[in-house]
């Protein structure tokens, strides 16, 4: 359990030393109760104290790392249950489930080879789950099949421990995740677990052994008696699955774990949830609501591609939208006549633009104002994108100096400022544009041309 | 060993709102309710979800010029008629149609009230579902096409929409003077949508006559920021704001099929895939985000995707 500002005071040494730079042990406490300070600020702590804090400052719920050659995913660690509160930190896991008897190098090339351009950044899925069907020879050999064609992290599907012991023999010094263990055979993949590479998990490591596992069960009490007897046998790098397929089961659940962790201290569900989904719609749920690692059946890019994205758009910050560095961009070469379109500085308001007029091949000037990297309705209703902001713009970038024909051309949103941007420019022409950016290419052929 | 589930204990309550009348003047063969919540968005456990969300279709008074292919293989002939149309979404499974206007009539001409007042008629008499009536989008032309439209169908519940702060007051006291309820929009912003609330509660219009239209931006294109706008207006109506206590509607097909990754189908990246697929997958995951951020109804495009969500919907409702 996280402890009470007055439960850290119990623990400190109450000499009021300053030292730490607090003018008593007890303001000392309530900064570390807040964990706006560290502990190691104070040099007189006892080593039992020390201990006892230690545990109760852990995260309350898991990072689970896998790694493999040059690839490492980070999933957990989440300590918000509304991404307005702070924000999601790490993405959840988007893995293609392929089996070990269907044609692994069909499945897999075209999602290994899949990217996609989103905002500027590359998109891609993190991993592959192979799953066995019985024989651990056909599992290893899939295994190695899919190590040729790709080498992101794996997640290992069987309930057998003999085939799991086979396949992870394969995967020597990676961390993958391997999925699962149950009641009925939680101890044998607990050991597999930590004895992934010869001699089990190196000394000190914390309990982090050379695989990740999955722990399966179906309700959050049974979860929780597994998880608590796999980490007495030293195994701490857990993923819950909750073994469900429906919609209304896994939100419940998932909200459930994610609440006992975060406000209870429930070490016991403290870790990332695995969902395993048939359908796009599943799949986006676990997005929005607390999935940590996503296991699709299939891969199609039609549903990969806005899964992606959405994993993209619920993982920004609240707090810092993503923002293009304002300034004055050259789209398809412009000459000096032709026309300057303005726009601000949120990023996809700013890839909305920028992509239709290149797609369209027509030149451009792209006028990115700062608008605290807001989109044009909301920078508008907020103050951040007006007729100065606009002028000041023109004149930072020395558009003048670059462009033969004085005309801008306003968000058809922002159609109302056009008379307050007439008195500020006053030796341009200013038209207004489209509302939307798809809009563009064929305003600009019937207006701008 | 045995485990107790954290329950959040909120104060407050979403509205019950029931669009649609079937006696002192209206016609409606079914009506729909939504709201009540006491808890977040399908927490069984916590307390129960008296109404299921709903979702509507929308559909245009005319042949639309710019919706996307995707859309005119799905909807077919019926787009040339209202009244087909709105036959067809029944027969898609809409709850309730949502009529948007158009801007202009097939010539370039602006609209005229009396075309508006012909469609939403045909509408009515084709289907019995309640309607919603959204104007072009431009305040001045929304209140010179929906003040008839009002007045013409006196008794009827209709939602008038887009009700934003530049006409809400034409707009709510044509609803309050025929007794229509109202969409509010205001553009993602929790203080904006609290607001133009309390502006519109002045005027005398009960709020159980309000919806909430919070907008959003389709998957890609700021959904994010609908989705946390949405999360805090029905985190504040729980913790006891009345002035956030009023359902959610959310345009999510208007949105989701003006993107480029739905509209277009030629020329992009082959990593985008099969575009029909890519446009419904952007409709309904879009709509399950937002569902499950407090939207009481969302209004659809695409008949498949309307199948999918009311799935999801159906699966949603269960207590698990």
């Amino acid at each position: 359990m996280a402890l009470s500002g007055i439960q850290i005071y119990k623990l400190l040494p109450q000499t009021n030393c300053k030292e730490c730079g607090f003018p008593t042990c007890l303001a000392f406490a309530m900064k570390l109760a807040a964990k706006q300070v560290e502990l190691s600020a104070c040099p007189y702590v006892s080593d039992a104290s020390k201990a006892q804090l230690a545990e109760s400052a852990a995260p309350p719920m898991r990072l689970v790392t896998l790694k493999s050659n040059g690839h490492e995913i980070k999933v957990g660690n989440e300590v918000v249950l509304f991404r307005h509160e702070k924000t999601f930190y790490n993405r959840p896991g988007i893995f293609i489930k392929v089996r070990d008897d269907e044609d692994i190098q069909a499945k897999v090339e075209p999602a290994e080879k899949f990217a996609v351009s989103y905002v500027g950044m590359d998109l891609t899925v993190d991993g592959f789950a192979v799953e066995a069907t019985g024989d651990p020879d056909r599992f290893v050999a899939a295994i190695k099949t899919l190590r040729q064609i790709s080498q992101r992290p794996l997640v290992l599907i069987s309930s057998d421990a003999k085939v799991m012991a086979a396949g992870l023999a394969v995967l020597n010094g990676e961390t993958p995740l391997i999925c699962g263990a149950d009641a009925n055979n939680w101890e044998a993949m607990a050991d597999l677990a930590k004895a992934n590479t010869p001699g089990g998990p190196p000394p000190h490591s914390g309990g982090h052994g050379q695989a990740a596992l999955v722990v399966k069960a179906d309700s959050i009490e049974a979860l929780a008696d597994l998880t608590e007897k796999i980490k007495g046998k030293g195994v701490e790098d857990l993923v819950i699955d909750p073994a469900t397929k429906n919609l209304s089961r896994l939100l419940t659940f998932s909200t459930q774990v994610r609440r006992l962790a975060l406000k209870k201290n429930v070490r016991s569900v403290g870790f990332p949830i695995m969902v395993f989904a048939n359908d796009s719609i599943l799949a986006a749920q676990a997005v929005a609501k607390y999935g940590g690692f996503i296991v699709l059946d299939e891969f199609k890019p039609e549903t990969v591609y806005p899964l992606l994205v959405l994993r993209q758009n619920i993982y920004t910050d609240p707090q810092k939208p993503i923002q293009v560095q304002p300034g004055l961009y050259e789209i398809n070469n412009p000459k000096p006549e032709s026309p300057v379109l303005v726009t601000t500085n949120f990023s996809i308001t700013y890839f909305s633009v920028a992509n239709e007029v290149e797609s369209s091949g027509l030149p451009a000037w792209l006028l990115v104002t700062d608008a605290e990297g807001m989109s044009v309705l909301t920078a508008w209703a907020a103050g951040k994108f007006d007729a100065e902001r606009i002028a000041k713009a023109v004149k930072t970038f020395n558009v003048a100096d670059k462009v033969s024909k004085k005309r801008v051309v306003l968000p058809g949103h922002v159609a109302v400022l056009s008379g307050e941007l007439e008195a500020e420019l006053t030796e341009w022409e200013i038209k207004v544009g489209p509302r939307e950016a798809v809009d563009l290419p064929a305003y600009y052929k019937q207006v701008l041309v | 060993m045995p485990i107790e589930i954290p329950k959040d204990k909120w104060p407050g309550s979403v509205k019950t709102i029931t669009l649609g009348a079937n006696s002192d003047g209206g016609t409606r063969t079914s009506v729909v309710t939504v709201g009540g919540e006491k808890a977040l968005p399908f927490m069984h456990f916590e307390a129960e979800t008296p109404y299921r969300p709903a979702v509507a279709i929308e559909i245009k008074d005319r042949k639309p010029d710019d919706w996307s292919t995707p859309l005119s293989e799905a909807w077919g002939d019926a787009m040339n008629d209202p009244a087909k149309w709105a036959r067809a979404a029944e027969a898609a499974g809409a709850d309730l149609i949502l009529l948007t206007l158009s801007m202009t009539a097939v010539d370039g001409s602006p609209n005229t009230a009396e075309n508006a007042v012909a469609a939403v008629k045909a509408v009515l008499g084709a289907v019995g579902l309640p309607l919603i009536v959204f104007g072009p989008g431009n305040a001045e032309l929304d209140n010179a096409l929906l003040v008839p439209v009002a007045e013409a169908t006196k008794g009827e519940r209709l939602v008038l929409g887009i009700c934003e702060d530049k006409n809400y007051r034409t707009i709510v006291a044509t609803a309050m003077a025929n007794g229509h309820l109202v969409s509010a929009r205001t553009a993602m912003d929790v203080n904006l949508a609290k607001q133009l609330n309390i502006l519109i509660s002045d005027m005398g219009l009960p709020l159980d006559r309000v919806l909430m239209d919070p907008t959003t931006g389709a998957l890609g294109y700021g959904i994010e920021y609908g989705f946390s706008v949405m999360e805090r207006l029905r985190m504040a109506a729980l913790q006891g704001d009345a002035m956030t206590q009023l359902p959610m509607i959310v345009t999510i097909g208007a949105e989701t099929w003006k993107t480029k990754e739905a509209k277009v189908g030629e020329g992009v990246p082959a990593a985008w895939g099969e575009w029909r697929e890519r446009g419904i997958n952007w409709e309904t995951m879009t709509a399950i985000t937002l569902l499950e951020s407090g939207a009481d109804i969302v209004v659809l495009r695409h008949p498949e995707s309307v199948k999918r969500v009311k799935a999801a919907i159906a699966d949603l409702m269960v207590a698990a």
